[in-house]
């Protein structure tokens, strides 16, 4: 087992996700089968390899510092299902 | 036992660009809620974001001020958790291979000189802002400051008291400040300081169990929530206890740090490298072009002062803890070059109206001209350094030069010895009594004298002047 039950759990609420205990087993199944494939690679000698951090050779893409006009701030709002006074509401979090 | 504290700070620094970091959306603090928000701040699919340059080379800058080592190679990442005032669900932050390490600055703290190591900077994004209904169990959501440019500026747990990490802070700030990079604003929270502070006996090289305390917005806070820590902390350790690893939050109203458990899951942020912005490559010729247009610092500032003009050091750090204050000193001896009697008015009548008004020298009425203009008036003798106070706060109010207020006021002092003289004569002549008990041996009458004739000339007279007439009519009988 390359992930436990437990693990998947952990990720899930980290996720602000719930899952029923069907779909835990099935979920940890899965993931597992997508591990255990990764670890193919761990075939591969990389001691000599720099590790990737980022998959473009493009390096230094920069934009100056000015100003352009924000969105409307109906669109902003557009997508929030609850707003007051131009403010998204959201359940108090503290 | 005795114990020692090991203090370990994280500073924020908003920095002083137009637009954000990765988008152009204005930085402008106090805009209508939700004004100042777009696609790529708020992480709508299919954005592209890219790094604003300033914010790099205000990055650049406050690493080699603080001798930091540039990164050849850095990129950004993600730094993943589920927050309201989150919009993406990551704060693109640096996580592995950040902009700068292993730099240091130097505080002074009872005249004794130590060196502060910091551990990295990086570059990273603000997060919106929350505003929590007093009654109802609601928050509103403001993504204006969302995408607004940071520096996190980690320090080594070379700190060991209170006192220290406040001047390691005030240090920080006054380097952002001369930079010009951060307004350093801490009730405003320009400027944000969260501690890991923990315990360890005194001489042990281990490190005890920590904890993080956050919501200390002013100086006066890092120093009090500290102490209170250190207290708190010992206590539990004197009594057996174990300390537990959690995040505090300082109180300033009871004076206490509270735990926040319960409200916080164990940091797991899953960082990984962010595959949207590119990495960034910094050569030996761009880390020379900004060095070069690095400003002097405080603390090089403050060693000028003190062998170019002479002046205490305690003169020089509170003259150089502003860039502004610096200028202003050093514009005023431009005009008038007696460095100590510069430095004494501005550290006593200037900063007292200043501090008094919670003001910066920048917005002050009184020029630097103006000011050696007054101190001109009191060396040639026309006004009397206590008039001088007076005239000083009706500049300071007024914004008008001191040739125009002596003048208009008519405080020219009163030099005239043949004047004063028959002032003085008058006054023996009114005090028969007086005269005798200090012809009798009281001396000390002679103030009572001086008194009499400056009531007389609204303290106008010359007081050499004036002392010197009286003790000659009244010990030439
Ligand atoms: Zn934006």
């Amino acid at each position: 087992m390359k992930i436990s039950k437990e693990e998947v759990l952990h990720v899930a609420k980290l996720a602000r996700l719930s899952f029923s205990e069907k779909e835990i087993g099935l979920f940890t199944h899965q993931l597992n089968q997508i591990l255990i494939y990764m670890e193919k690679l761990n075939e591969v000698d990389t001691s000599k390899i720099e590790p990737t951090y980022h998959a473009l050779e493009i390096t230094n893409v920069f934009r100056e510092d000015d100003i352009k006009p924000s969105l409307d701030k109906e669109k902003v709002l557009s997508n929030a299902p609850k707003k007051d006074r131009d403010m998204i509401v959201v359940p108090r979090v503290i | 036992m005795k114990y020692e504290a090991v203090i370990g700070l994280e500073v924020h620094a908003q920095l002083l660009t137009d637009s954000k970091i990765f988008c152009s959306c204005s930085t402008k603090f106090g805009a209508p809620p939700n004004t100042h928000v777009c696609p790529i701040c708020m992480g709508m699919p299919g954005v592209l974001p890219v790094l604003n340059k300033k914010v790099l080379e205000y990055a650049l800058k406050m690493a080699l001020a603080t001798h930091c080592k540039i990164a050849p190679y850095s990129v950004f990442a993600r730094k993943n958790y589920f927050y309201p005032d989150l919009p993406k669900g990551y704060q693109i932050s640096q996580y592995e291979l950040p902009l700068a390490e292993d730099g240091y600055i130097e505080i002074e703290v009872d005249g004794k000189k130590k060196r502060i190591g910091i551990t990295r900077i990086h570059m990273e994004e603000d997060a919106g802002k929350l505003i929590h209904d007093p009654y109802r169990p609601l928050s509103y959501v403001d993504f204006n400051r969302t995408g607004v440019p940071l520096i996190e500026i980690v320090s080594k747990p070379d700190i060991r008291t209170p006192e220290e990490a406040v001047a390691y802070l005030k240090m920080l700030r006054s380097i952002l400040r001369y930079l010009e990079i951060c307004d350093g604003n801490m009730e405003e929270g320009s400027l944000r300081c969260d501690a890991n502070i923990s315990l360890r006996p005194l001489g042990s090289s281990e490190f005890g169990v920590k904890t993080e305390l956050k919501n200390m917005n002013s100086f006066r806070h890092v120093e009090r929530a500290l102490s209170y820590e250190i207290e708190r902390q010992k206590s539990i350790l004197e009594s057996g206890g174990r300390i537990v690893q959690e995040t505090r939050l300082w109180d300033e109203t009871k004076g206490i740090t509270r735990s926040m458990r319960g409200k916080e899951e164990a940091h797991d942020y899953r960082y990984f490298p962010d595959p949207d912005l590119v990495p960034i490559v910094i050569d030996k010729d761009w880390i020379e072009e900004i060095k070069r247009g690095l400003p002097e610092l405080p603390s090089e500032k403050k060693r000028r002062f003190i062998s170019q003009y002479n002046l205490p050091p305690y003169d020089a750090e509170v003259l150089t803890s502003s860039k502004s204050l610096s200028e202003y000193f050093e514009e005023t001896l431009k005009e008038y070059n007696r460095p100590k009697v510069v430095s004494n008015w501005i550290m006593s009548e200037l900063l007292r109206q200043l501090n008094k008004d919670k003001k910066e020298v920048t917005e002050c009425l009184i020029r630097p001209k103006d000011l050696a203009g007054l101190l001109k008036m009191i060396e040639e003798g026309t006004i009397s350094g206590k008039i001088a106070k007076s005239v000083f706060e009706e500049m300071y109010m007024t914004g008008k030069t001191a040739k125009e207020i002596v003048k208009e006021k008519g405080l020219v002092q009163i030099t005239d010895e043949t004047a004063l003289r028959g002032m003085a004569k008058g006054i023996l002549d009114r005090y028969p009594n007086q005269v005798k008990e200090y012809k009798g041996g009281k001396k000390k009458l002679l103030g009572f004298f001086i008194g009499q004739i400056m009531k007389e000339t609204k303290g106008k007279a010359n007081p050499q002047l004036v002392n010197k007439i009286f003790k000659e009519l009244l010990d030439e009988e």
